[in-house]
Order: C-alpha cells, then sequence, then structure tokens
C-alpha cells in the first residue's frame, strides 16, 4: 500500500492521492511536440474548442428543445429563438459550429494528407480521425432532423432510402431505420437520442483514442524529418531551448494554438452574429410537410462531394460509387506505397495529386449543390469518375515514387 | 523564410471558393432573380385628377356602394358581417377600409375600383368572359367624370387613414396579409387575434369560427395560405418584397393577388414579419459587437502570450 503523509498542501494531498505532478508532467510540460510546425498544427486545438462550444450549446439547447413531430419546430424557432434568454445565440453557436466544425476538419485531413503524417508509424492516428468523420458526419445528419423542417424531413427521406440498397429493394431495412413507412415521430426519437447521447459518447471515446495514438509515433512536424525526441528532450531540459527541435505542448505549443484559437474566434464570431445564413437553410425555416417536396433537396455543405459521387451514375452503381467514397479515405495509409514521409511538394506524382484531389473536391462540393442539369451534370459526372481516378492511380504513381 | 502567410493565404482562397460555389453561385443558378420596382406598379395608369375627399366620401357609402361588403371602422361605419360569415359568401372577409388609404398604392387603388381582376393580377383566374366573376364588383361609374369619382374615392380612403409614418405594422401586416395569412408566433389568425378565454367551451367555439373561415379560404385560394410567422428566415426580405410585387413572377398561376401596398407599408409588413420571425435581431446585433470586441481582445492577448513564450525558443 502507499504511504501517505500529513499534506503540507492541498496540492501535497492530492499529489500523494493523484500524483497530480506526474500527470502535469507526462500530459503537459514534459509532452513534446517538434518546434518546426506551422498554424495548421493548430487546427487540433481548434477542433477541440469548437466541439467544446458544440457541447455546451447543445446542452442549453437539449433543456428547451421537444423532440416530438409536432412540437419540434416550434420548441426550436419559437420557444428558443423567442422564448428563452439568449436561446438565439446558443442556436446559432451550435449551427455555426457545425457546419464550421467541417471547415476545420476539410483543412486538418488535407493537412494530413499534404504532409504524409498517416504514414511510418502514425497511421493509427489517420484511422481514429477518419473515424471521428464518421462520427461527426452521423451527428451533423443526426441533428439536422431535429428542427423537423422541410429539408430535415426530406433529408431524412432521402438518406435513409439509400439503405434500400438500390436493385436490393432491402425496404425492411429502410422500415426499420425509420421505425416507420416515412420519417415520423419513431424516427425523430430515435435520432434525437443518437443526437444527444450515443454519437457524442462515440465521439468523446474516438477523441480519447485519436490522441493516445498520438503519444508513440508523435507528431509530425513540416519536414517530416526523423527527430529523437528523447535527445531533443533532454536539449531542452538542459535549457537549450533554442537549440531543441522539441517545445513543451504547454505552455510552448499551446501558446501558439492559443494564438491560432484567437483568430480563428474572431472568424467563428462574425460567422455567428454577422453571415449565419449558409449554416441555416433557410428551406429548414418551413415545417416539416410529408406532402411537398421542396423544389432542391441537397445536403449541407460538407456531404455535398460525397452525394455528387452518388448523383451522376444509375442507382446501383451510384450507391457503390458512394460506398466506395465513404471508405476509401480511411484506406490512404495503406494505398500510399511510397517510403517517403514528406511534403507533397517534395514528392514527385503526388504533389499533382494532392492538389488535384483537393480541387476535384471542391469541384464535386458545388456540383453536389448545383440542380443535376445540362453542363453541371456532365462536370458532375467527370468529376466524380476523376475522383475514382485519382484513388485506383494513388498506388501506382506512389510506387514509382522514387526514395527521397 | 516564414511560408505561413502563403500557407493561410492558400486556405483561405480555397476556403472562398467553395464557399462562393455553394452558397452565391449556385443560389443564383438555384432561384429566380427579380429586383424590386419599389412598389410602384409601373404597369398601372397615375391619378390624373386631383380628389375631393367629401364628395369621395358620398360615393364610397352611396353611389359605389362600398359600404355594402366593407367596413370602415374608422369612420363608423361597422362590419355587417362577422369575418366567418363574410368569407362564406366571398370566399375571403373584404378588408376593412380604416387604413386602405395609407396601405395601397394610389394607382393600385386606382386600377382596383375599376377592374379588381386586373389591378390584383388575377385575371387568369376571374375571366368575366366565363363568368368567373371577382367577389369585388367593379365600379362603372355614378354618372359624372370616372377618373374624377375614383380620385375622390382614393382622396377619402386617404383622409380617414392613418400617416404614413403613424401607420403601424399591425395595421399594415392585417390590412394587406392577415386575413389570408396566420402568423401564429404572434398570435395572429384570419379572423383577428386569439382572444384570451376563460373558459375551454369559448376558445373551442373561437377554433370552430376559424376552421369555418379557413375552410371558406380554402375553397378560394386551392389550399390554405401558408403561416407567415418565420418567412422572414425562410424566404427573406427580398424575396418576400419582391413577391408580394408580383407573385407571378416566382408562381405562375397563382391564386395569390398582388396586394398593391406601397413602398412605406411593405416596409411595416417586413417589420412585422421580422418582429415575428426575427424577434432577437436587436439584441443579436447589441450582443454581436461585443463578443466582438471581448474576442479581439482575447486574441490579442494570446498573440501577446505566443511572443512571450516563444521569444526562449528562437
Amino acid at each position: 500500500m502507499a504511504h501517505f503523509t500529513k499534506a503540507t498542501s492541498v496540492h501535497d494531498w492530492l499529489n500523494q492521492r493523484m500524483g497530480i505532478d506526474t500527470v502535469r508532467r507526462v500530459m503537459a510540460t514534459e509532452y513534446w511536440i517538434p518546434k518546426n510546425i506551422n498554424f495548421l498544427w493548430a487546427m487540433g486545438m481548434v477542433l477541440a474548442i469548437t466541439f467544446a462550444m458544440l457541447l455546451v450549446s447543445g446542452i442549453f439547447l437539449l433543456m428547451y428543445y421537444q423532440p416530438n413531430v409536432d412540437l419540434a419546430f416550434d420548441s426550436v424557432n419559437y420557444t428558443i429563438m423567442k422564448e428563452v434568454d439568449f436561446g438565439w445565440l446558443w442556436r446559432h453557436v451550435h449551427g455555426v459550429a457545425a457546419s464550421v466544425v467541417f471547415l476545420i476538419i476539410y483543412i486538418h485531413m488535407f493537412t494530413g494528407i499534404y504532409y504524409g503524417s498517416y504514414k511510418k508509424g502514425r497511421e493509427m492516428i489517420w484511422i481514429s480521425g477518419m473515424l471521428l468523420f464518421v462520427a461527426f458526419s452521423a451527428e451533423a445528419f443526426s441533428g439536422y432532423m431535429l428542427p423537423w423542417g422541410q429539408m430535415s424531413y426530406w433529408a431524412g427521406m432521402v438518406i435513409t432510402n439509400l439503405f434500400a440498397g438500390g436493385s436490393l429493394h432491402a425496404d425492411g431495412l429502410v422500415e426499420w431505420i425509420r421505425g416507420d413507412y416515412v420519417p415520423a415521430q419513431a424516427f425523430l426519437s430515435r435520432f434525437f437520442m443518437l443526437h444527444v447521447l450515443l454519437i457524442p459518447l462515440a465521439i468523446l471515446g474516438l477523441i480519447g483514442l485519436h490522441f493516445g495514438a498520438l503519444r508513440i509515433p508523435h507528431v509530425n512536424n513540416q519536414d517530416g524529418e526523423d527527430i529523437d525526441f528523447e535527445a531533443e528532450a533532454a536539449k531542452y531540459k538542459a535549457g537549450d531551448k533554442a537549440g531543441s527541435k522539441v517545445i513543451a505542448f504547454v505552455n510552448d505549443f499551446m501558446s501558439k494554438d492559443m494564438m491560432v484559437v484567437g483568430v480563428y474566434l474572431v472568424f467563428f464570431f462574425y460567422l455567428v452574429f454577422y453571415h449565419y445564413g449558409f449554416a441555416m437553410d433557410p428551406v429548414n425555416f418551413d415545417p416539416a410537410d410529408g406532402l411537398k417536396t421542396p423544389a432542391h433537396i441537397y445536403p449541407e455543405w460538407y456531404f455535398l462531394w460525397s452525394y455528387e459521387i452518388l448523383r451522376p451514375f444509375s442507382t446501383d452503381i451510384g450507391l457503390m460509387a458512394f460506398a466506395f467514397a465513404q471508405v476509401i479515405f480511411m484506406m490512404l495509409p495503406f494505398l500510399d506505397r511510397s517510403p517517403n514521409t514528406v511534403p507533397a511538394s517534395r514528392r514527385g506524382l503526388f504533389r499533382f495529386w494532392f492538389w488535384a484531389m483537393l480541387i476535384d473536391m471542391i469541384v464535386l462540393t458545388a456540383m453536389g449543390k448545383l440542380p443535376p442539369e445540362g453542363a453541371f451534370s456532365t462536370i458532375g459526372l467527370y468529376a466524380a469518375l476523376t475522383f475514382i481516378g485519382l484513388w485506383i492511380l494513388l498506388p501506382i504513381i506512389t510506387m514509382l515514387e522514387k526514395k527521397a | 523564410m516564414n511560408k505561413e502567410p502563403f500557407i493561410l493565404a492558400v486556405v483561405v482562397v480555397f476556403t472562398l471558393v467553395t464557399y462562393y460555389l455553394v452558397e452565391p453561385f449556385a443560389h443564383s443558378q438555384m432561384h429566380k432573380h427579380y429586383e424590386s420596382e419599389g412598389f410602384t406598379y409601373k404597369d398601372l395608369p397615375a391619378l390624373t385628377k386631383t380628389g375631393d375627399a367629401t364628395r369621395g366620401k358620398d360615393l364610397v357609402t352611396g353611389a359605389a356602394a362600398c359600404t355594402g361588403c366593407h367596413s370602415i371602422e374608422a369612420d363608423g361605419f361597422p362590419a355587417a358581417m362577422d369575418p366567418t360569415t363574410a368569407a362564406a359568401s366571398y370566399g375571403v372577409n373584404p378588408p376593412d377600409l380604416s387604413n386602405a388609404g395609407a396601405v395601397y398604392a394610389p394607382n393600385f387603388l386606382n386600377d382596383l375600383i375599376r377592374n379588381p381582376a386586373h389591378a390584383l393580377l388575377v385575371e387568369h383566374k376571374f375571366d368575366a368572359s366565363k363568368g368567373q366573376m371577382h367577389p369585388m364588383v367593379a365600379f362603372y361609374g355614378a354618372g359624372g367624370d370616372m377618373d374624377q369619382e375614383v380620385a375622390d374615392m382614393i382622396a377619402y380612403l386617404q383622409s380617414i387613414a392613418p400617416k404614413a409614418e403613424e401607420l403601424t405594422p399591425e395595421q399594415a401586416y392585417e390590412t394587406a396579409c392577415g386575413r389570408c395569412h396566420a402568423n401564429h408566433y404572434v398570435g395572429w389568425t384570419q379572423i383577428g387575434e386569439t382572444p384570451r378565454f376563460k373558459y375551454e367551451k369559448d376558445a373551442l367555439a373561437f377554433k370552430i369560427k376559424l376552421l369555418e373561415y379557413q375552410d371558406s379560404l380554402k375553397k378560394y385560394m386551392g389550399k390554405l395560405p401558408p403561416d407567415l410567422s418565420i418567412y422572414i428566415r425562410s424566404r427573406g426580405e427580398h424575396y418576400i418584397k419582391t413577391f408580394v410585387e408580383n407573385p407571378q413572377n416566382y408562381l405562375e398561376g397563382t391564386a395569390m393577388p398582388r396586394v398593391g401596398v406601397n413602398a412605406e407599408a411593405a416596409e411595416k409588413v417586413i417589420e412585422y414579419l421580422e418582429d415575428s420571425g426575427d424577434y432577437k435581431r436587436h439584441e443579436r446585433e447589441s450582443v454581436g459587437a461585443k463578443v466582438m470586441i471581448y474576442i479581439i481582445i482575447f486574441a490579442i492577448f494570446a498573440l501577446l502570450w505566443k511572443k512571450a513564450v516563444w521569444r526562449d525558443l528562437h
């Protein structure tokens, strides 16, 4: 049994029981991060802050929201927006954060792809990150159902229909998911549960996994340089902070994170107060009506690229392409056959692959929202084919890549 | 070399391009766009004569027989029937004319009095040659100069109406929109504000009257016109204004008439819709300014902290 002495202070009392000095050292002051990084390395902290805002604003909204098909719409648009003090603020923070969190996720993802941060021992970081992406997508979709507006209803209808699997006609599965023939009370209740309990729990667990996966392989750096963390840490602790290639998570890295977070929050709150329309689709301010299909049904912007991979093909091929798009990013560490962990700019053909993928996804995103007519549907089709083609090319071009 | 400004520029450019494509560009492709004409109704001729309110009153209450169907509460002509009974006869409750002079554009009234279906842009629905008569009977003249007579009537309506700056958002909405469109976020129904009842049977009796009114309205319009509680969020100010100016633009063949409001009354209607659908807009602006100041100060301190910490690291 551990030996306890009379505590000299609250700190000492806690330290004897919880080892808080050790925890602080391991988690903060001697958690080493490379010094050679840029502001893109702060996206993890930006995401953590945004998630915290989603959680807090969500808790306030949960106190007034009514998960009932007859009451849900007015509980959001009347009770929360009009009667509850600052209810509008929580709702706008929640809605804008739900949209902006995906912008940051995409920046975070493409940073990882650009700098090769999914390779050489960092595969689990990438995979846990992609699982987080899936969980956030499910969280965003289930949350979008809750105001029970026209887009909630029709997006719920369209997305659950996907589970019929085209020619498989698994209509029983669709009804099982909905708990009814159409989205109705059972559907709203279970998506409410998913949104406020099950998926947030999964996200919290996955965030832990994502952080844990980072510990052994360490954070990557701007040049993909292999750093001897122990030697560099010793140098830092000996007082040669300027000469060491590593910095402490707290305060060194944290201070830079907070600087980026500060700039980000100026942008974020500008959107919350002055430019929130992009995150709150006007169509969803009409109450759900199963007899009135909106003229244009489209998902929120962050799902548009995968929606556009589904849309230009016939049902069955479209569903297969869609399924491919959902899982393929997860496979990235294994499809990239090159041993080089350096920025894309120093990686031969991969350099072009990276920018082609980024631009192709932006084109898919744009076409996913536009009505599928004329030139837009042709561009969409070619962009979808390009997406699939790029992934097929990836193992080949990376195998050809010379060792840097 | 510090690459961060370049990296930031790349991130910002790709973000803005994506934003432009999925928001302004996509919406410009998905929806028709019309510019407002400022509620001038250029297709309708302006008044050529100066009206006389006294003669106008004689016409409105006499030869032109307006008060046969319309009440004018402001000048002592109460409604002959309650809204539900009136709607059963006419399809919709004919408007009280107390505020008409302040709400409607003069050239619109000029045309409306002579040819209602034409001014209201519902000739596709009310074609006299097919025997489809508009419930409002046209004024064919009282034996004198018709231009003068119509100008007199309009002068009378303007003389009893509130001044443009005194017109309230409620008066504008109730006269121009409220007989077809409920707005349950402010308690408005097509037959008036929902009263508070002590006994449930009275509440139910009111509800029955409302349902009967809505049944007549459904028959008259083809469907129950939508509740406008948060149309300011679902449609936005620009759409509402240009739609009200000419509903046929966006919805060809719609039963919704051109309402003929003047520019001032249109602003009042928008204010009413903002009060029901965007009630906390003023608070949003004032809180927004304070939060922005706070967060900019936070960002400055964060920047200074970083500089202080990293001084030893470089």
